[in-house]
């Protein structure tokens, strides 16, 4: 099975003044492409390190990260930037819509960071943006929007660029219980599309609908099993 | 398109905030502004200072006979007080300065002239023929001062524009004959001269000559029928003076000669005069080093208020994006998560600086335009709020018509997009250098 991403005995150490912090003391673990896999673990268990890693946006000590082909621990800065535009949909607990854009220029900006923008590019855009169920807000601003709404625009932006994975930070955090349901609907639906979806949360009422779910602990993967009394809505 | 796109953002995340982005702006545009300002106030000083050298002549020289400041001793009785320029001056200088190409004797004085019932005061001008061409005066119908005329001292007459207005309002004054009150005496106008824009002062030593209210006659006729002695009677005290000639203009061979001679003509009247001095030498040639200086004490000035306004513009432009940088933490960490290299952030916030100071730089080249229009407006206010002050400033500065110098607008634009990219780069290069987890995890 093609892989999604493939991380070898990842560690990241952050040096504090006198003192060495080892947030991830060798993590590995593959995301095979179409899984659904939860990310949990308690405060300090480098849960956030390990986000940064897969999202690119920070380089591990040691170890070795794929994403496809392509070794992610030896990329420059501007490689990284082009990974994250071309491989991977970021899903924020607080959205981080741009304010300024409408609805459907938010979906375009990875796009836009790729250098291409052309007419298939826009109908694409107004295509997810009707997905998420917002075909008729194109034109408001993230403002005008309530959380659930602009956390689907947020899932529209991830999925623009056509990533390796949709990687979810607390996705549901600031979202009440019915909104909550609405969000991991969707991203039920998404994976039964085919896509592959890491989400990163604390809450196992969230975890429960992912199809995996690996735990951590210290910096080390504690368990990483298939989800018990899976929860589907669909 | 996606640089107009780039744009496009940046325009609008500067309208979020348009009264921060309009103070912003402000100092780029004063400076914008006052540098096209600056070059055309020099430009019309320039071209005004040529327009009066063009009228006074630059390969002339104006000897004016001036009364003594302090009247010798043994002349301090008598109540006639002569002084200034000889007509023996004028033949020594005549004949003994190889570079004089022509010189021309000129006297002067205030007298009622008479027509009908019309009385008015007038400078009447004792001159030869050349006169007019020396001083370009052209005639409008008739004829000016002949040397037929000088020759046999006639009672003949040429009226400048406002005299004929003043005195003949419904008559053609050809053929008619004015009376001077002071000596009882008829000339009749053989001639009248077109209007005239006064010439400009010198040094002090040359006041504005306004020839609108001339009346020219032949210098042998003046001094036969008036005299060189003016007496003038008020409160009861009698007072007098005995002048020769009021000026010589020297016309000289060539411009570079002008001041050579100048300074040989105040030699040789300094001996002949014994050291008193009652004459003084004008160059017109100098009102082009005054206009010189006056237009660099301008430039400087002005440039220094450019200069001043476009660093504090400059720096204002950097604080705002410094701040924006900061307010916008959050925005540059999503934009770095969702694929935007450093140069993506840079080439984002420069942007937006250099649409300020376009925007200033517009705005700048606009009120520039409105230079000429808005001088006018100053100079009629002051003129009758403070009219001293008015009078008070040189010429070149108080007449002067600024004259917008084409180049100066893309000139003033460059520097202002110059400005905002000097005091972009640094906020952006800010922008870029964050790190982008610590930027998303921003409140």
């Amino acid at each position: 099975m093609k892989l999604a991403a493939k991380l070898e005995n990842l560690t990241k150490h952050y040096v504090l003044k006198s003192e060495t912090v080892r947030a991830l003391r060798g993590v590995s673990f593959d995301v095979p492409e179409g899984d659904y896999v939860a990310i949990m673990g308690p405060s300090g268990s480098g849960k956030s390190t390990l986000l940064n890693l897969l999202g690119c946006l920070d380089r591990p000590t040691s170890g070795a990260m794929y994403l496809g082909d392509a070794n992610v621990a030896k990329m420059n800065d501007n490689q990284l930037s082009y990974t994250r535009a071309t491989r991977i949909g970021f899903v924020f607990q607080s959205y981080n819509l741009i304010q300024q854009l409408t609805v459907v220029e938010n979906i375009e900006v990875p796009l836009y960071y790729q250098g291409r923008l052309s007419k298939s590019d826009r109908a694409r855009c107004l295509e997810l943006a009707e997905m998420v169920g917002l075909k008729d807000r194109l034109g408001h601003r993230p403002a005008q929007l309530s959380g659930g709404q602009q956390q689907r625009v947020a899932i529209a932006r991830s999925l623009v660029n056509d990533p390796y994975f949709v990687l979810a930070d607390e996705p549901t955090g600031n979202l009440d219980s019915v909104t909550t349901d609405e969000i991991l609907r969707l991203f039920e639906n998404l994976n039964q599309l085919g896509k592959t979806i890491i989400l990163v949360t604390h809450e196992d009422e969230v975890s429960a609908h992912a199809k995996r779910v690996i735990r951590l602990r210290d910096g080390l993967v504690q368990t990483d099993e298939l989800t018990k009394n899976r929860i589907v809505l669909n | 398109m996606l640089w107009l796109r780039t744009w496009r953002l940046g325009i609008k995340s500067l309208l979020l905030h348009p009264m921060r982005t309009a103070l912003t702006v402000l100092g780029i545009f004063i400076g914008v502004a006052s540098v096209i300002w600056l070059l055309a106030i020099g430009e019309g000083i320039s071209r005004e200072a040529q327009r009066q050298i063009e009228g006074l002549g630059a390969d002339n020289i104006m000897i004016r006979s001036v009364k003594p400041l302090n009247p010798p001793e043994a002349s301090a009785s008598a109540f006639i007080l002569p002084y200034g320029l000889l007509r023996e001056d004028y033949a020594l200088l005549v004949e003994t300065i190889p570079t004089i190409k022509s010189a021309l004797p000129i006297r002067e004085m205030r007298r009622m002239v008479r027509y009908a019932d019309n009385t008015i005061e007038c400078r009447v001008v004792g001159c030869t023929p050349e006169y007019a061409e020396v001083t370009r005066l052209s005639i409008e119908r008739g004829h000016f001062i002949t040397d037929a005329e000088v020759k046999v001292m006639q009672n003949h007459c040429v009226l400048a524009s406002q005299v004929v207005e003043r005195l003949f309002p419904y008559e053609d004054p050809l053929g008619r004959r004015v009376y001077f009150q002071d000596q009882k005496d008829y000339y009749t106008v053989v001639g009248i001269c077109r209007d005239r824009a006064p010439t400009a002062a010198i040094g002090g030593s040359l006041d504005a000559q306004d020839f609108s209210n001339d009346v020219y006659i032949p210098i042998s006729t003046m001094r036969k029928r008036i005299g060189d002695t003016i007496v003038m009677s008020s409160g009861g005290s009698r007072e007098g003076e005995t002048v020769e000639l009021n000026q010589i203009t020297l016309r000289i061979d060539s411009i570079n000669n002008v001041q050579r001679t100048a300074e040989l003509v105040e030699e040789t009247l300094l001996k002949n005069h014994g050291k008193i001095k009652d004459t003084a030498v004008i160059v017109p040639l100098e009102l082009l080093e005054q206009a010189k200086r006056t237009k660099m004490m301008f430039m400087v000035f002005m440039g220094l208020i450019a200069a001043i306004s476009l660093l504090v513009g400059g720096i204002g432009i950097m604080n705002i994006m410094l701040a924006t940088v900061t307010e916008r933490t959050r925005e540059i960490g999503v934009r770095r998560a969702l694929g935007a290299r450093r140069a993506d952030i840079v080439r984002q916030f420069l942007v937006e600086t250099i649409a300020m100071s376009v925007l200033g730089g517009l705005v700048g080249v606009g009120v520039g335009l409105l230079c000429p229009p808005v001088i006018d407006g100053a100079r009629l206010i002051v003129k009758r709020v403070a009219p001293d002050m008015i009078a008070g400033l040189p010429d070149v500065v108080r007449d002067v018509t600024p004259i917008i110098v084409p180049a100066s607008i893309p000139l003033a634009f460059c520097i202002s997009v110059v400005i905002g990219v000097m005091f972009g780069l640094y906020p952006a290069y800010r922008a870029a250098q964050m790190d982008p987890i610590e930027a998303l995890r921003h409140e």
